[in-house]
């Protein structure tokens, strides 16, 4: 009964953005002429996964205390070199996509060695990263255009025996073979104690520097993983600087709404899953009530707010206001 | 232990010796302790009591020196190396991590693994058979340490330091937190690890924790270790006499010789702040320097938040000029009426904006009043701050130097300039002397004094017994939060504030005092 509660406690955060996405789901499909059919499945799930990709990227750093606004132009980068090198025959493709999440993986790794051992603010670095990571972007696609090989791009957005959306599929496998496994190693551990306390994980011994170098490197591995989703959506590469910083800033958006502290020390991919999910259905809310797009940062804005004073609710329980500056 | 006068001490230091810049914070120090044995160190504040044990749990590393664990010669890096070797502290700044379960805090260091991922279940038994020895069953594996009482928080720690399973247990201050309930368990607990073989380094204030635990104690001072005595061979006056006795190094102006008690200024009735503070009355009459005095962390530093207006939900009544007030924030403080400032403890964050230029620091609390229209007057600030600084003889290359190239003292300066430009009538000095030089520390005490006769209220916090003895008219003691007693005229001596701050009663301490030969 205790364990139940506490789980519920801890998990507050995901929890109520799991609800918040299902109700709003509901109110779509409800109001959809199609109502729920594979297709509007796929078509959400397929725009719901990049975002949900980028935003457990984001997850990772900020659980360390730090940030990441590098994820969107990694994202960019991933899509635009997966347009040059994912062609071909299936093998040649599948040679291409590791070289895309290996690119994505060495961006993060750059990353992670800067602010571990340059010790410079996460912000920062990220933000500069993530303008060189642009470069090569539009150093590689100049202009809109490419290509994908179309066997894997229709596999990856389509179904699995015509129910499922692969991309789910995808989604889900991230989950239990990245999120989770790191969630219960050393490393993972070790990210959580750095962000809840760094001088008292580094008294006891935790191995900060690695930890932050695994969430750095693991973050711009999943904003590629998106990144070439992305490509396998619009069979081409663009090195858009506006989507780029879209991503970056709805990814943080989603952790928060997804109950992670921007403090670092509590939260999890998880939540940051629903988070995006809860974004990208404002959008087709907006679709199905027949109202402009205009009305959509709005809406996200309001949503953003809500959930961040949810989160700010402890402020009123501290009785030395010193502490408010801390 | 009944080793043979052969045998090697389990752990020991030759020669030790610790300089902090010019500071010798320990100075050629002898010490060891033995197994199965609790070992005290007493000392005032700043004895190098904490120094101590921060080189042997590796901390910080010694100047020069030798320490041998088991008679094998060791130097230890890093704490984590220390903790390799058998040596595990439990300090009084808490290690745990806040977002963290109470199991994975106890396991963080090596959390138990099966391939390769952190194996829960295993963690989960291992966290709970470390409560359970600890007395500690009914703490929730699951919860996080954020939401657990002081007291719970603190009995998580020392679970997790047994977790590495320790030779040589270090605790500083750990019971200062624990409510009477949990002292019980940690005394059970350390009576059982001392049967065990283990070490015990224990660092308390409380004289009747030493006595319930201690086999050994050692007394340091200035630095110095001074001595070392089984336990019950020396009474509490005794010890006190080992505690104090160093040279007076500085000079104090004169006290004025008052023939009837000043009319008060600021007085506080029944003061309490959760379980920091209980019960606190005091008054600080016009021109006089009232000391707070007591051991480090008995709510002094709390008593003057209190009073300034940081803390939310303080208890009790406080006036100024006879007039009620409600103190709500900083601002409501320095405000006209009440004119109140507060010098605090830590000077680089809540004193100085580091990065701004002395001139704006020193004008920045008084800045309302410098204004013309809603600009600022630059002129009339100029010379405000020149003013002030001619007369703190602060040194400073130009005005407009970042306030972060100062040296300690001139820094200090800078913040009391910067609210004696606010005219303040009573203010609240935190510790305002530590790491400053001795020529500053003289000119503060001079300053204090000028600002007293000038008809200021002056509330003087500090750990330098000296300055509590040699500045102030009175001086409170606090202990456990409360005011254990006053001292003002001849009782306002070295021996009675140490025996108070241990909160020993001064009469028996006086009786010892006459029977031995001074």
């Amino acid at each position: 009964m205790r364990e139940l509660r506490l789980l519920i406690a801890q998990n507050y955060g995901p929890l109520l953005a799991l609800a918040v996405f299902v109700l709003m789901f509901a109110i779509y499909v409800g109001n959809h002429a199609a109502g729920l059919t594979v297709p509007v499945v796929t078509t959400a799930a397929n725009k719901g996964v990049l975002l949900a990709l980028v935003a457990m990227a984001q997850t990772l750093p900020i659980l360390t205390g730090g940030l990441d606004l590098s994820v969107g132009m990694v994202f960019v980068l991933a899509n635009c070199v997966a347009s040059a090198v994912v062609v071909g025959s299936p093998l040649q493709a599948a040679l291409g996509i590791v070289l895309v999440l290996g690119i994505g993986a060495l961006a993060g790794l750059i990353n992670g060695c800067i602010v571990v051992y340059g010790r410079l603010q996460p912000i920062i670095t990220t933000l500069a990263t993530g303008a060189v990571y642009y470069g090569i972007a539009l150093w590689i696609r100049p202009s809109p255009g490419g290509d994908v090989q179309e066997d894997i791009a229709d596999f990856m957005t389509y179904t699995v025996f015509e129910v499922v959306p692969t991309s789910l599929v995808l989604l889900l496998l991230v989950v239990l073979l990245v999120w989770l496994p790191f969630r219960r190693s050393v490393l993972g551990r070790g990210c959580y104690a750095a962000g809840s306390a760094e001088g008292a994980a580094y008294m006891s011994g935790v191995r900060i520097g690695h930890s932050k170098l695994a969430a750095y490197t693991l973050a711009s591995f999943l904003a590629a993983l998106s990144g070439l989703m992305l490509t396998f959506v619009t069979y081409s590469g663009e090195a858009s600087a506006p989507i780029g910083n879209t991503y970056t800033l709805n990814s943080i958006a989603s952790v928060v709404i997804g109950g992670t502290s921007l403090y670092g020390g509590a939260g999890g991919a998880i939540g940051s899953i629903f988070g995006a999910f809860v974004l990208r259905t404002i959008d087709d809310l907006l679709f199905v009530f027949d109202l402009e797009p205009l009305w959509q940062p709005l809406f996200q804005g309001v949503i953003l707010l809500a959930a961040v004073s949810l989160g700010a609710a402890r402020v009123l329980r501290i009785r030395n206001r010193l502490e408010l500056f801390r | 232990m009944s080793d043979g006068p052969a045998a090697a001490p389990f752990w020991e230091m030759r020669g030790v010796s610790k300089h902090y810049g010019g500071v010798r914070a320990l100075q050629k120090v002898d010490f060891s302790c033995e197994r199965g044995t609790i070992h005290a160190v007493l000392g005032e504040n700043g004895a190098g009591k904490s120094t101590l044990i921060k080189i042997i749990a590796g901390v910080v590393q010694p100047s020069e020196g030798e320490m041998f664990l088991e008679g094998r010669r060791v130097a230890f890096s890093s704490p984590v190396a220390a903790n390799n070797a058998g040596i595990v502290c439990i300090f009084q700044e808490l290690s745990l991590m806040p977002d963290l379960s109470v199991a994975d805090n106890i396991c963080i260091t090596d959390p138990p693994r099966r391939f390769g991922l952190i194996d829960r279940r295993r963690q989960n038994e291992i966290a709970r058979e470390l409560l359970a020895r600890i007395g500690c069953a009914d703490v929730h594996l699951m919860e996080r340490v954020r939401n657990l009482s002081l007291s719970r928080r603190q009995m998580v720690e020392i679970a997790k330091a047994l977790g590495r399973n320790p030779k040589l247990l270090i605790l500083d201050e750990a019971t200062s937190a624990l409510t009477a309930a949990d002292v019980e368990k940690v005394y059970e607990t350390l009576a059982r690890l001392r049967a065990d073989g283990l070490s015990i380094l224990y660092i308390s204030h409380r004289m009747h924790e030493i006595e319930a635990l201690a086999d050994v104690c050692s007394v340091f001072r200035n630095g110095q270790h001074i001595e070392t005595f089984a336990k019950g061979t020396k009474n509490d006056g005794e010890v006190v006499e080992l505690m104090i006795g160093r040279e007076y190094r500085h000079v104090f102006p004169a006290k004025p010789v008052r023939d009837r008690t000043p009319a008060p200024m600021l007085e506080v009735d029944n003061l309490s702040w959760g379980d920091v503070l209980h019960d606190i009355s005091l008054s600080v009459g016009r021109g006089e320097i009232v000391g707070l005095g007591g051991l480090d962390g008995q709510g002094q530093r709390e008593l003057l938040l209190a009073l300034f207006g940081v803390l939310r939900g303080v208890g009790g009544r406080v006036r100024v000029n006879g007039r009620p007030v409600r103190i709500t924030s900083p601002q409501k403080a320095k405000s006209a009426g009440l004119d109140m400032a507060l010098i605090p403890e830590d000077r680089k964050g809540e004193g100085l904006m580091l990065p701004m230029s002395v001139s704006d620091n020193i004008s920045m609390a008084s800045i309302g009043q410098l204004t013309r229209g809603i600009v600022v007057d630059r002129d009339a600030e100029e010379r405000r701050v020149e003013e002030i600084v001619r007369r703190l003889a602060i040194k400073v290359g130009d005005l407009g130097d970042a306030a972060a190239t100062l040296s300690g003292g001139n820094q200090q300066k800078v913040v009391i300039a910067k609210w004696l430009m606010t005219n303040a009538r009573i203010v609240l000095l935190n510790d305002p002397t530590r790491g400053i030089d001795v020529g500053t520390k003289q000119e503060m005490y001079q300053l204090l004094r000028a600002l007293a006769d000038a008809g200021t209220a002056i509330l003087f916090y500090t750990t330098d017994y000296d300055e509590l003895i040699g500045c102030c008219d009175r001086v409170a003691i606090l202990y456990g939060g409360r005011i254990v007693r006053e001292l003002e005229g001849a009782a306002l001596n070295e021996h009675d504030v140490v025996a108070s701050s241990l909160n020993l009663p001064v009469e028996v301490e006086r009786r010892t005092m006459g029977t031995s030969p001074s």
